[in-house]
């Protein structure tokens, strides 16, 4: 265990209910209520027809990996010890993006276009975070 | 229709060559502490502008600023400069604030306000001062006094932080779609360096590269090298417009302003890898009654090789995608077909924001070049960026009205 921990994502309201999916294994985005369009993260209004309302729903947890960098400089200390670091932009099949990190590849093995699946990782009681695995692409 | 033949008056055509930039102002640049903050800096600039043009601080009227990321917190800019230099009765002030892009915005603005009668002198200036002097207790003392972004909750967790990585994200899906690579954003690198090898005030005048030197540079974040990267300077840059009739009596020869837009198309950068340089190119040249077989010479914002690779591409020098052979080629560089960055750029030279681009078209046009000055420099393409290939200004800048 690293002595200095990574940032932990506050609660906000506008986001309790992905935290609330996170922490029972489901991953959540905001749908919006006026033309049915997904987003993350939660916004006040939707980009394509202004609406304010939406609801959150739960998505398969599928995509590809859509870009990703490198990391190699320290910007916090909690990583200090993983540079380089890969970040990943992962498109689920219902067509948002997460930025997330995928586990289990190592940084320069990573390609646009593998196919991913969410998993979770328990930070505390409260907080779960959705993190990246390879899957079978069918 | 009276309104409608009233509103032919007014067409953004009509303002081709109605102004010009008559004076320009350069501090020192880079690692130099000769004032305590930006405020310093943008007067010193300020001043030498006016004296470049052979005006008094007593001739604008107007005075526009882009604040540096070291006062950018200030939302009256403009007002603590116009104090500082004790400047009265101003008739046109802003702060502006179009991240890269306002540099051209700024120069747009006074143009407008100059053409309709509005104001007829107006300095507009960057300044910055994020690097602080060597300090016994404090290490090195080098680097940015403040990142550029603010990294919180999600994306801290999973180590996104700064502008850089989110660049790194546009500029790896341009690899996989187009199959763009290391070597051609190193071969942007490359021949920015060589220009700046021929700029006295270039940060990296006296550092030659190889594109081995570029590959061996450190990773800052993949796919960018440090060499993919802009300076951080410290300095001030400002120019002076005026109405393109003041600017003939004045001491410089006047650099006229034959195209100006805006572009900023918002949505996702990774989806679409396009800048706004189609919006705005196409309202610019019409303006300014040219196509880009008329272009002499470009100053493209830099602040990664990228953006230069992908601002060619959507002004159409080369296809969407195929900046990469297109830069590969060796034309943008000292002695190619189309000289790009002329200065060295923000990538060699030093980092203004959009000054930079704006300073180095000023230089070309009026013949200062020296040992950089290209051979023809009638017609300048001038672009700034600001964002994640967010926000966008075109200027195009002429010897001749």
């Amino acid at each position: 265990m690293p002595s200095i921990s990574k940032p932990v994502p506050a609660i906000t309201p506008e986001m309790r209910e992905f935290f609330d999916g996170a922490r029972a294994g489901r991953l959540m985005v905001q749908k919006c209520g006026g033309c049915g369009m997904l987003r993350f993260p939660a916004y006040e209004l939707c980009s394509k027809c202004n609406s304010t309302t939406s609801s959150w729903v739960p998505v398969s947890g599928r995509g590809e990996v859509f870009s990703f960098n490198i990391m190699h400089q320290v910007y916090h200390p909690a990583f200090a010890a993983e540079v380089p670091y890969a970040v990943v932009v992962v498109e689920l099949e219902e067509g948002c993006k997460f930025v997330s990190n995928l586990i289990g590849v190592k940084p320069h093995e990573i390609k646009c276009g593998m196919p991913v699946e969410v998993m979770f990782e328990k930070l505390s009681d409260e907080v779960s975070i959705p993190k990246f695995r390879l899957r079978s692409a069918h | 229709m009276p309104s409608a033949k009233k509103r032919k008056n007014v067409t953004a055509m009509d303002l081709r060559a109605q102004c010009a930039i008559a004076g320009l102002g350069q501090t020192r640049m880079g690692k130099n502490f000769d004032h305590p903050g930006p405020v310093g800096f943008a007067a010193e600039a300020v001043n030498l502008a006016l004296d470049d043009a052979g005006l008094a601080r007593s001739d604008l009227d107007g005075l526009l600023v882009n604040p540096g990321i070291t006062w950018f917190n200030n939302p009256m800019a403009s007002y603590s400069l116009q104090q500082a230099m004790g400047l009265r009765n101003l008739r046109l002030t802003a702060t502006m604030n179009l991240g890269g892009a306002t540099a051209a915005a700024m120069v747009m603005h006074a143009a407008q306000s100059i053409a309709a009668g509005m104001a007829d002198c107006v300095a507009c200036v960057f300044a910055d001062a994020p690097l602080r002097p060597p300090s016994p207790s404090k290490g090195k003392g080098e680097g940015s006094a403040s990142a550029y972004g603010f990294a919180q909750g999600l994306n801290a967790h999973y180590g996104l932080f700064g502008v850089n990585s989110q660049y790194a994200f546009v500029a790896q899906r341009h690899m996989y779609r187009y199959g763009t690579t290391n070597d051609h954003l190193g071969a942007i690198a490359v021949a920015e360096r060589a220009w700046a090898n021929s700029n006295p005030e270039a940060q990296f005048f006296d550092t030659p590269m190889s594109i081995a030197d570029y590959h061996a540079s450190r990773w800052v974040v993949e796919p960018f090298h440090l060499y993919d990267c802009c300076l951080v300077s410290n300095g001030g840059l400002a120019v002076i417009v005026t109405s393109a009739e003041r600017a003939k009596n004045l001491k410089r020869p006047p650099v006229y302003i034959l195209g100006m837009a805006q572009g900023h198309p918002g949505g996702d950068p990774m989806e679409t890898l396009v800048s706004g340089a189609p919006i705005a190119k196409t309202t610019a040249f019409k303006m300014a009654g040219i196509s880009l077989s008329d272009v002499d010479f470009c100053e493209i914002y830099d602040c990664y090789t990228f953006t230069v690779l992908v601002t060619l591409e959507d002004y159409g020098f080369c296809k969407k995608g195929e900046g990469g052979p297109f830069v590969a080629t060796g034309a943008i560089g000292p002695g190619g077909s189309l000289p790009v960055n002329t200065g060295g750029g923000q990538l060699s030279s030093f980092y203004m924001w959009g000054m930079t681009p704006v300073s180095e078209a000023i230089v070309q046009i009026r013949g200062d070049g020296g040992r950089r000055q290209v051979p023809k420099h009638e017609v300048g393409l001038v672009s700034g960026n600001g964002g994640i290939l967010a926000t966008h200004s075109t200027l195009v800048l002429g010897s001749h009205p």
